[in-house]
């Protein structure tokens, strides 16, 4: 029975081994250790045997089914496994091909430097004011101590739209209209749009975009004008960026000045981008006017501030290297979609 | 304002290159804007003398040459110009030299000729006949006794073209550095070397000009200052080379002596001078006062003009002679046959001369300056500069004395003198002497505890201002940078966060943005098919436009996106996903307020796979993130611009939210377009107070739902929303979703009529239901639809 047993253990081995399919398997597992299987016609002869062999041979033939059970078992797998395996490999695809997009749309590229503007500002703790583009005369220009026939107004060719209203020239309105509104400590930012009765070119157009910022609180000196502007200048162009400040005049600031920041392209050592100066101008500041102060309800005397100006659509230009004002408001895809 | 470095020179020698005055100058405050060197380009030209002219042998205009130009060898030149003889001195432009205009000159053969080198006009010096005005137009320029003729000497030195002019840029609160005293004085306090002013020398002739002149101002607050002197027996010729050449070096084009003194007077002190002929004073008294009405003058430039009475003249006693610190009367100019001219130097009132000036549309050197308010202190050292120069040019002989209406001295201003409040102003520390040495060297005197300021300084009138003199003579750049300090946090408002979640919604939405102008030509109006009478075509004018096309404030932005469209149409992009959000101008409603600036989210879709639905699916996206969840879609038959059976209105609480649908046939015609567009406008503020952001967590589903498929047939004209609705209200609670999931027509359907198919998910928060309830609840939703005559398929 040994020698039978033992047959059967090798037979079903090697058919394990050969079987290339989950159904010859099974076909196997009922042929050697179903119920009417050979193992188990097998032990139903173990009757037959004597009382000493009989454990013998029922531990023999326990241990073969439990082998048969787990090489069965482990050759399923194996069989699965490969089953997989070829799957995979049909399955492979050309990798290279380009992906189904979900189209995101394109920011405008004012868009995405006034928002690097704007979070630059928000993290030095500025809130963003916003004022009316249709503004009073008084608030675009008397309040900025600009008065009526002052020379100051030819500098900024205005859109009138009735005796006493007209498109703003500046977004420095804001200023007085944050003022009004808030004591010190102020620091905002004001962006939008201008208006100027410029003729359209490449380097004009009768709307564009300005970035206001104002600051007042008390012991705000030109110190902290330069330190704060510098500060910025660094993290809107990079960390090795330097500012030169040169004295200028605004009829709401003084003193007043003119801020350069290190030519992007050749930093400062000087190319024609930035006219061999090494520098390119990007915003006007100064120390807010007394008058402005006083205009705004806030003490000359207590308060000191400073107030600054930039010309977004000149930032972006140099950013992006584009030549031509015109671009922004034609608003071309072809365009648009290279930011 | 150009500055001649040679007359600066004159004043203030200085030990700095070109470049190192210009930065010098532009960080005290003089902002320079670049510099030149006059005759730059020329090179080898050098002072040559015609020792031989003869025709040549195969031309009958050309001469041939012998120039000794001080080289090694004589030159022979060919030259077709017939001004020359023997003897002549001229301008030789030698083999490769380069005239005016980057030509370059070599030498070469003229009609078998052999030519060296080439004899130059003044044009090919890069000049005029007004530089030299004995010269001959057309010709070759022969020196004149002028000119240095050594020979050989390059022409630059020979005839005083090397002069370096200075580009500045001067700000309208500084017309005291329109000057060249002006800049000698800030170059002065840059550069801490003293500058002289000029020495006026007058020895005043015969006569007494009060007799041969009177002045009288009857507008005091109009005219500060009237002076005025006479000169006779003037002889009108050209004036000595120096004076043309420094004009020429400002900008200024010579004419006569008389007048290049004038202008000469300007640019040296800032004082603008006038000079006429005492002929056409009738009366020999000069009236400044105000015009009367109707008043009419011819101007200078021949031009008739109407006068209006806030502006001032300077008349006789029958005529203005003058528009004051404007320009003067054709027959005042100077003339050939002029022999007593009278000069004037007055001061007038800046914002008088600006409005005049403005309004007659006739912007003068003088007025622009006189109007940013000149020093009336500074009229009679101008004039008796003039009359300085006329006795230096021969000019003519000066009368005596002068007469001078200056009713109301202008005295200096005075302020406290605080060097602790100017340290703490601008964050330096600089002892008080050496603010006191800024301050003088900018002739601000400083005694005791008081500033005084001169009168030329009438941009200087409180402490902030006197800040600036300190801070930028301190340099700018020696400032130290300080942080900003103390805590302060910045965020967004809520509104302004709304704008920006719409933003990265429309972006993430495929839409990219645009930005358009805020005004638009009336005429777009008419292109989006706008009734006669819509309150829409009331928009606010531009008074003063750039033309017709930018000249109204839009009050709806839709023309502003079709434009954008049929740019892009037409420049053949196949397709188009964008919006904006953008700005519409309401008119005010009375004077004292001002216009209503509603902003709106425009969204515009052209292509091949765009309809209604996507245009629809990217609205219903945005209303549900931004917090908007119930609304009605309503259709919309009645708007122009768009199309009556695609285009709906989406209402919440009875306000109109949103149009949205495809553009009318017509408008796309207006604007070109020959594709399907489909627009979106919505109302922000609308959509803002509407939102509910608030969201509250719902425990996920603890038991199993039930899905049941419904298919009705009903009208065509039925709105699927309203079917939908009806299953909502009859289902009930139980109803965790319905979906749309096909809309059939055709052959197996009626016409006219649409199978429209449901699928309906079912479910209860506290038990598991059964299908009998399922089936119950299939049941009232089919009653409801029948109601609506859609029955089950």
């Amino acid at each position: 029975m040994k020698e039978k047993i033992e047959a059967l253990r090798l037979e079903a081995i090697e058919a394990l081994s050969l079987a290339q399919s989950l159904q010859e398997i099974e076909a196997l597992r009922v042929k050697f250790l179903g119920k009417k299987g050979e193992l188990t016609a097998v032990l139903k002869m173990m009757g037959s045997l004597s009382a000493e062999e009989r454990p013998i041979m029922g531990q023999l033939a326990n241990a073969v089914r439990a082998e048969l059970e787990e090489k069965i078992e482990s050759r399923k797998k194996e069989l699965k496994e490969a089953e997989i395996e070829k799957k995979l490999v049909e399955e492979s695809i050309d990798i290279t091909m380009p992906g189904n997009r979900r189209r995101i749309g394109h920011k405008h590229p004012l868009s995405i430097v006034l928002d690097e503007v704007k979070d630059i500002f928000l993290g030095m703790g500025f809130k963003i004011a916003t004022g009316p583009e249709i503004e009073w005369d008084e608030y675009n220009f008397e309040a900025l101590n600009i008065p009526q026939d002052h020379p100051a107004r030819d500098t900024q060719d205005t859109f009138y739209l009735s005796e006493n209203k007209l498109l703003r020239s500046q977004t420095s309105p804001v200023q007085i209209r944050v003022m009004e509104q808030q004591k010190p400590p102020i620091r905002v930012i004001a962006p939008g749009r201008v208006y100027r009765s410029d003729s359209v070119d490449a380097t004009h157009s009768p709307l564009f975009h300005q970035i206001e910022g104002l600051v007042v609180d008390k012991g705000i000196t030109m110190a902290t004008l330069k330190g704060n502007l510098a500060d910025f200048a660094k993290r809107l162009y990079g960390e090795d960026t330097k500012i030169r400040i040169r004295p200028h005049h605004f009829q709401f600031t003084e003193p007043s000045c003119e801020v350069d920041v290190t030519c992007f392209r050749c930093h400062g050592e000087g190319c024609p981008m930035c006219k061999g100066e090494g520098f390119i101008e990007i915003l006007g500041a100064g120390m807010v006017h007394p008058n402005v102060l006083r205009r705004g309800g806030i003490d000359p005397k207590e308060y000191s501030g400073y107030a600054f100006g930039m010309g977004l659509e000149r930032l972006v230009m140099f950013r992006f290297n584009i030549d031509d004002i015109r671009l922004f408001y034609e608003n071309d895809l072809r365009f648009l979609k290279q930011f | 304002m150009k500055l001649s470095k040679k007359w600066l020179n004159d004043y203030i020698s200085l030990n700095v290159t070109d470049r190192e005055f210009a930065l010098g100058m532009t960080m005290s405050g003089s902002k320079v804007e670049g510099y030149e060197k006059e005759g730059e380009e020329l090179s080898n030209i050098v002072v040559g003398k015609i020792l031989e002219l003869k025709k040549h042998e195969d031309s009958d205009h050309l001469w041939v040459c012998k120039v000794d130009a001080g080289q090694p060898e004589l030159l022979q030149i060919v030259t077709g110009a017939q001004n020359l003889k023997v003897g002549d001195y001229v301008p030789v432009a030698l083999d490769n030299s380069v005239v005016s205009g980057g030509k370059k000159i070599k030498k070469g053969k003229l009609r078998g000729v052999l030519s060296e080198g080439m004899l130059c006009s003044l044009e090919e010096l890069g000049l005029s006949i007004n530089d030299f005005p004995y010269a001959v137009e057309d010709g070759i320029f022969v020196l004149g006794d002028d000119c240095d003729k050594t020979l050989g000497k390059d022409i630059k030195e020979a005839i005083g073209l090397d002069d370096t002019v200075v580009e500045f840029e001067i700000t309208s609160n500084r017309p005291d550095c329109l000057s060249v005293i002006g800049l000698a004085r800030e170059a002065s306090a840059t550069f801490g070397v003293p500058y002289n002013m000029p020495e006026i020398k007058n020895k005043g002739g015969e006569g007494e000009a009060s007799n041969l002149l009177k002045v009288r101002i009857d507008a005091p607050d109009k005219c500060y200052r009237y002076a005025g002197a006479v000169v006779k027996n003037v002889k009108i010729e050209p004036s000595p080379r120096w004076m043309r050449e420094r004009l020429r070096a400002s900008g200024v084009r010579p004419i006569n002596n008389i007048v290049d003194i004038t202008n000469y007077v300007m640019l040296e002190f800032g004082q603008p001078m006038h000079a006429f002929d005492l002929r056409y004073l009738d009366g020999a008294e000069v009236i400044v006062r105000t015009a009367k009405e109707g008043e009419k003058i011819t101007t200078l430039d021949g031009v008739e003009r109407e006068l209006s009475p806030e502006m001032l003249v300077i008349a006789d006693a029958n005529k203005p002679v003058a528009v004051a610190g404007v320009m003067g009367g054709e027959y005042s100019g100077i003339m050939d046959d002029t022999t007593t001219i009278v000069f004037e130097s007055a001061c007038f009132n800046g914002t008088s001369v600006r409005r005049t000036a403005k309004k007659l549309g006739l912007r003068t050197e003088a007025s622009a300056r006189f109007e940013k308010e000149l020093d009336p202190n500074g009229c009679l050292m101008s004039l008796l500069r003039a009359l300085d120069l006329v006795e230096q040019l021969g000019a003519g002989e000066v009368v005596s004395g002068v007469v001078d209406a200056y009713p109301k001295v202008k005295e200096s201003v005075r302020l406290p003198f605080r060097p602790d409040y100017m340290n703490e102003f601008i964050g330096i520390n600089v002892s008080r002497e050496q603010q006191i040495k800024y301050l003088e060297s900018l002739d601000i005197k400083v005694e005791g505890d008081e500033i005084i300021i001169p009168t030329f300084r009438g941009d200087l009138q409180q402490q902030a201002d006197i800040a600036e003199e300190i801070a930028r003579l301190y340099g700018y750049e020696n400032i130290p940078d300080e942080p900003l300090k103390g805590v302060a946090v910045g965020y967004l408002t809520d509104y302004q966060q709304f704008l920006k979640d719409t933003n990265n919604l429309m972006l993430s939405s495929g839409l990219t943005e645009i930005i358009t102008y805020s005004f638009i030509s009336p005429k777009a109006y008419d292109k989006i098919c706008l009734p006669e009478d819509s309150k829409k075509r009331k928009s606010i004018r531009i008074l003063n436009p750039l033309g017709e096309d930018t000249s109204v404030m839009r009050t709806t932005a839709l023309p502003s996106l079709l434009t954008v469209l049929s740019h892009n149409y037409n420049n053949r992009n196949e397709e188009a996903a964008v919006y904006e959000i953008a700005t519409e101008y309401e008119p005010w409603e009375s004077d004292d307020r001002l216009a209503t600036e509603i902003p709106k989210l425009m969204i515009g879709l052209y292509g091949a796979n765009i309809g209604y639905y996507e245009l629809k699916g990217i609205i219903e996206e945005y209303l549900e993130k931004i917090g908007v969840s119930r609304y009605d879609v309503r259709p919309v038959k009645d708007n122009p611009s768009y199309h009556p059976g695609r285009t709906a209105e989406i209402v919440v609480d009875g306000k109109a939210v949103c149009i949205l649908g495809e553009i009318h046939p017509k408008v796309l015609a207006n604007y070109e377009i020959g594709t399907r567009v489909y627009a979106a406008e919505v109302d922000l503020n609308t959509v803002y107070e509407l939102r509910n952001t608030e969201r509250t967590y719902k425990p996920l589903p603890k038991f199993p739902s039930l899905k049941r498929d419904i298919a009705v047939v009903c009208d065509k004209a039925t709105p699927v929303l309203s079917l939908q609705r009806a299953i909502e209200n009859a289902v009930g609670k139980n109803l965790e979703s319905v979906k749309l999931f096909d809309v059939y027509q055709g052959e197996q359907i009626e016409k006219d009529k649409k199978s429209v198919a449901f699928s309906l998910t079912l479910r209860a928060a506290d038990r598991t239901l059964t299908d009998e309830e399922a089936d119950s609840a299939v049941k009232k939703a089919l009653n409801a639809l029948s109601e609506l005559g859609a029955v089950l398929r």
